[in-house]
């Protein structure tokens, strides 16, 4: 007998109207009001929830292989499903770097036995991420990998970038590069800005992610590659993708959500929590960014989960380790921005969804037919990121112990329920 | 109630008790130094009437207090000022009320900071008793009992005025 | 914290400065940043300095407000020079004084910053005096030790130095009487200079008419005029109407960042001799917070000038930090009362 599983009074968003879900053999088998009669082995009550397809993450750190401490496949997936994740990239940047088969098969196997949701590899696009010799970028796609990054390192030089795309060209290989000059950019670790003026920190100026852009961009158009750039931090990269893209490129982007909804005042007080990469940025540039993902030019909102143990954030800012521990409040953070007006339900919903899942590939919908790959939320309850409320092993959350809209009830992937309530 | 002279009444009486300690002593060139800021008024008041060349001097012994570890530090210190050496003087410490002989205490700390003088007197206008140290005044003008629940005070100070206030428990 | 939709400026990083560096009732319990602190404690600490001053002018040069109580001078970048004014202050408070090099110990060791600290409070410590090389070292520190112990900042990274600013400030007073429709100029590295961030926080506060920034652009801040100050690169331009010249240490590294040609061009441009003075007020003074390059920010001439006030910045420095140790200590006392006040609510 077929394993079944039965979804009533769940809406979709915008909806009135109830509606019940037939999953089997890890299919949607049929989505309308009346399958409330439909056998099933097991029946979720959804009465008040609302119905999204899981999320897909382009940008996600599960630290395995690693030493553990920050976090592992295991660890961190359940946090991404408790985010309402069914598909998480890994970023190479592990402990040893995904350079190599071996490694991307290692994550796969961790993630078959101990995931309950989809782990797709991203491979490292030079060996050990130095940026100096490319990566077997091809025996790495065949081990399973979806598309190649740089981690948050620059390329040594435009020769090597160049290089690195027409290769990937060859054989129609995803680039997910993370635009940064790092001559620029140097020992910086703060937007240069006003508060860097103010409270003397070492910047990082814009010049430092838009001169790699529109090198990038160059670089892309003339190779052809299919280049995505990945958690842009500043309006004027945002112009430049959308002029590139009307030019012919094929260029995608994604923006990290904590980049939303901070600006650089988060660093006032040289809160430590707030030490990312690229570094948060002006309120202008926050809002160029939301105009692009209303706008599509951005293709899709990234969780960039850095979990780190807590001893990676306890040192003065600049010799702490940059991210946040984002994953579970991902959503919940674009439900802010929605409630303040500043973007809209559907654009939020497609950067975390069709958006992504395009880009490598994937699908993610509710349809008959389609993946059972789904979020049960209660969209007007609200929860606090606080120790005994995050999976992650990261607790440096975005927003802690505040009040955040959305609270995920149940994720199911493949049919199977992988988060639950508590 | 408790009834005290008005404060010339009480001014006249230290002047006169003051001139006669000074003199049984053999004192003929005192240096007054009051303690702020009730002090420093009578030091004032009391250097005008002995006809005293030499300035008198202003002391602030919020640096020396004992009660630092339980109040903290005076938020409204001023700069003690001597402006003589003392040296081998004969100093006269005024206050305007002496209670525990806390405050005497912390005053003659820092009087020995500047120098070594050859005796320093004590001038109080009011004495509580209530010691809680071996100091006594060697010349007070006027002593008084008051319950717990009241604190007495000068004013000025222009004009000079005794104050007795009732606190809260 | 969810950011407002339109921050206003630093706002929130006054107030965080404000609610880690003052008690319940306003007092002083950490001094690390002159942000977030108003004219009327700006004032007090003039003013209570200016007690300490007279304390410094005694024959017995010592009172005895921190008496029984360890200070520790936490100096992870070593500095002889700071190091001493601070430790004679304390002394002179009466306080015990370790002096730790941590620059060459703990950390060297492998030892994380956070555990260090552990141990230092283990041994009962009550002030500790901070200097580092990263900005917002002692933010962190007062956030991650256990109440009561004061942090004074003695310098951290690019971000502050707030007593030599506030001995700047005493100076500035002396000579000026008030900080009112003052001009006063900060000649040099603004960009690398801690002082110079907490002297343009300071004379804002105090209230002066302008704070003119003199410098080329490698040598200034991105942003430089949201600090609220007028920009100048001209150096002779900018000395028109000065009441006060501040000028910076120029530190012999810049030369290889690229971001200055050389010692002699930099002289020539905003190096500061007696032809440059003579373009600003004639009673403008000449300040310089030390150690100073003869011959690449100043003229010895005017160093040593009749219009220089370098030599009191020193004996300053003692009363200043004098005051900040008394006043934060003090804080710290209300601070434990008020913590017994709320344990005996609760019981």
């Amino acid at each position: 007998m077929s394993k079944t599983l039965r979804i009533d009074g769940a809406r979709l968003p915008g909806q009135e109207s109830p509606l019940s879900v037939l999953v089997s053999d890890g299919r949607i088998k049929a989505v309308g009001a009346e399958l409330t009669g439909a056998e099933a082995v097991q029946v979720i009550d959804a009465a008040g929830l609302t119905l999204m397809p899981g999320f897909v993450d382009l940008c996600c750190n599960l630290r395995e292989p690693g030493n553990g401490q920050k976090g592992n496949i295991a660890s961190e997936t359940r946090a991404a499903a408790r985010g309402g994740y069914t598909t998480v990239c890994a970023s190479p940047d592990t402990s040893p770097v995904n350079d190599s088969g071996a490694v991307t098969h290692l994550v796969r196997d961790v993630a078959r036995a101990r995931s309950g949701i989809r782990v797709l590899p991203i491979g490292a696009a030079t060996r050990g991420l130095s940026g100096e010799l490319l990566s077997d970028m091809v025996g790495l796609k065949a081990a399973g990998c979806v598309a190649f990054s740089n981690g948050s390192r620059a390329m040594a030089n435009a020769r090597i970038l160049r290089r690195c795309m027409a290769y990937a060209r060859t054989f129609d290989l995803t680039l997910m590069l993370q635009p940064l000059n790092q001559a620029l950019a140097a020992d910086g670790y703060a937007h240069d800005g006003r508060v860097a003026a103010r409270l003397g920190l070492l910047g990082v100026p814009e010049v430092a992610e838009t001169a790699a852009v529109m090198e990038m961009l160059l670089l892309a158009e003339e190779t052809g590659v299919r280049l995505h750039l990945g958690q842009l931090s500043c309006g004027r990269s945002v112009a430049m993708v959308a002029e590139a893209r009307a030019r012919g490129v094929t260029v995608s982007a994604d923006v990290a959500m904590h980049q939303l909804l901070f600006t650089e005042e988060a660093l006032s007080g040289f809160d430590s929590r707030y030490h990312v990469v690229p570094p948060l940025r002006s309120e202008a540039d926050r809002k160029a960014l939301l105009e692009g993902v209303e706008s599509g030019v951005i293709d899709a909102i990234v969780s960039q989960h850095q979990p780190h143990d807590s001893a990676a954030k306890q040192a003065p800012l600049g010799v702490t380790e940059p991210g946040l521990s984002t994953v579970e409040s991902v959503f919940s953070m674009g439900l802010t921005l929605v409630r303040r007006g500043e973007l809209s339900f559907a654009a939020l919903t497609r950067a975390l969804t069709t958006g992504p899942a395009s880009i490598i590939g994937q699908r993610s919908e509710i349809a008959e037919g389609a993946e059972a790959s789904l979020g049960l939320w209660d969209l007007n309850g609200e929860w606090r990121a606080r120790p005994d409320t995050i999976r992650s092993v990261g607790q440096h959350v975005p927003v802690p112990n505040e009040p955040l809209p959305g609270v995920l009830r149940w994720t199911i992937h493949g049919g199977e329920v992988v988060c639950r309530p508590d | 109630m408790t009834d005290i002279p008005e404060v010339p009444v009480l001014l006249d009486r230290l002047e006169q008790r003051l001139k006669d300690f000074l003199e049984e002593k053999g004192i003929d060139r005192p240096l007054l130094v009051g303690i702020r800021t009730g002090g420093v008024w009578l030091a004032e008041a009391l250097h005008a009437r002995l006809g005293l060349i030499e300035p008198w001097g202003e002391l602030d012994i919020s640096f020396y207090r004992d009660d630092f570890s339980r109040i903290g530090l005076n938020p409204r210190v001023t700069p003690s000022h001597l402006p003589f050496e003392t040296e081998d003087r004969d100093l006269v410490l005024v206050d305007d009320v002496i209670m525990s002989g806390r405050t005497i205490r912390a005053a003659m700390n820092e009087l020995f900071d500047y120098g070594r003088p050859s005796s320093i007197s004590l001038v109080a206008l009011i004495d509580l008793g209530e010691r809680e140290l071996p100091i006594q005044p060697d010349v007070a003008a006027c002593p008084l009992k008051l319950p717990p629940h009241q604190r007495v005070k000068l004013t000025g100070p222009q004009p000079l005025a005794v104050e007795i206030r009732e606190v809260r428990a | 914290m969810i950011p407002a939709t339109d921050p206003v400026v630093l706002s929130a990083h006054d107030r965080a400065s404000r609610n880690l560096q003052l008690t319940g009732d306003g007092q002083l319990r950490h001094f690390i940043t002159l942000d977030g602190l108003d004219l009327v404690m700006l004032t007090d600490i003039l003013d209570t300095a200016d007690s300490f001053i007279e304390v410094g002018e005694r024959t017995i040069k010592k009172v005895p407000l921190l008496r029984g109580r360890t200070v520790v001078n936490l100096f992870f970048e070593s500095s002889t020079r700071t190091r001493s004014t601070f430790e004679l202050a304390a002394k002179r408070l009466s306080a015990d004084v370790l002096n730790l090099d941590i620059s060459t110990s703990a950390t060297s060791k492998g030892e994380t910053l956070s555990d260090t600290l552990l141990n230092l409070e283990a041994m009962a410590s009550d002030m500790f005096v901070v200097r580092h090389s990263q900005s917002g070292a002692p933010h962190f520190i007062a956030e991650s030790v256990t109440p009561g112990v004061a942090i004074i900042n003695a310098g951290d990274g690019r971000h502050a130095h707030p007593t030599q600013a506030m001995l700047d400030m005493l100076t500035i007073r002396q000579n000026k009487g008030s900080f009112e429709g003052l001009r006063v100029a900060i000649v040099g590295d603004i960009l690398h200079s801690r002082v110079a961030r907490s002297q343009i926080r300071a004379l804002q506060t105090l209230g002066v008419a302008e704070v003119r920034l003199i410098a080329p652009g490698t040598l200034l801040p991105a942003d430089a005029e949201s600090l609220g100050c007028t920009i100048e690169y001209d150096m002779r331009r900018g000395m028109a109407d000065l009441d006060v010249v501040i000028m910076l240490r120029l530190q012999k590294e810049r030369m290889e960042g690229a971001l200055l040609p050389s010692e002699r061009e930099f002289y020539r441009l905003y190096g500061l001799d007696t032809e440059k003075l003579a373009l600003a007020k004639p009673d403008c003074i000449v300040m310089h917070p030390g150690p100073i390059n003869r011959g690449v920010e100043i003229e010895s001439a005017v160093a040593d000038g009749p219009q220089s006030v370098i030599l009191n910045q020193v004996t300053n420095g003692i009363a200043i930090r004098m005051a900040v140790m008394s006043m934060a200590m003090s804080g710290q006392v209300a601070d434990r009362a008020a913590r017994v006040r709320a344990q005996e609510a609760d019981q």
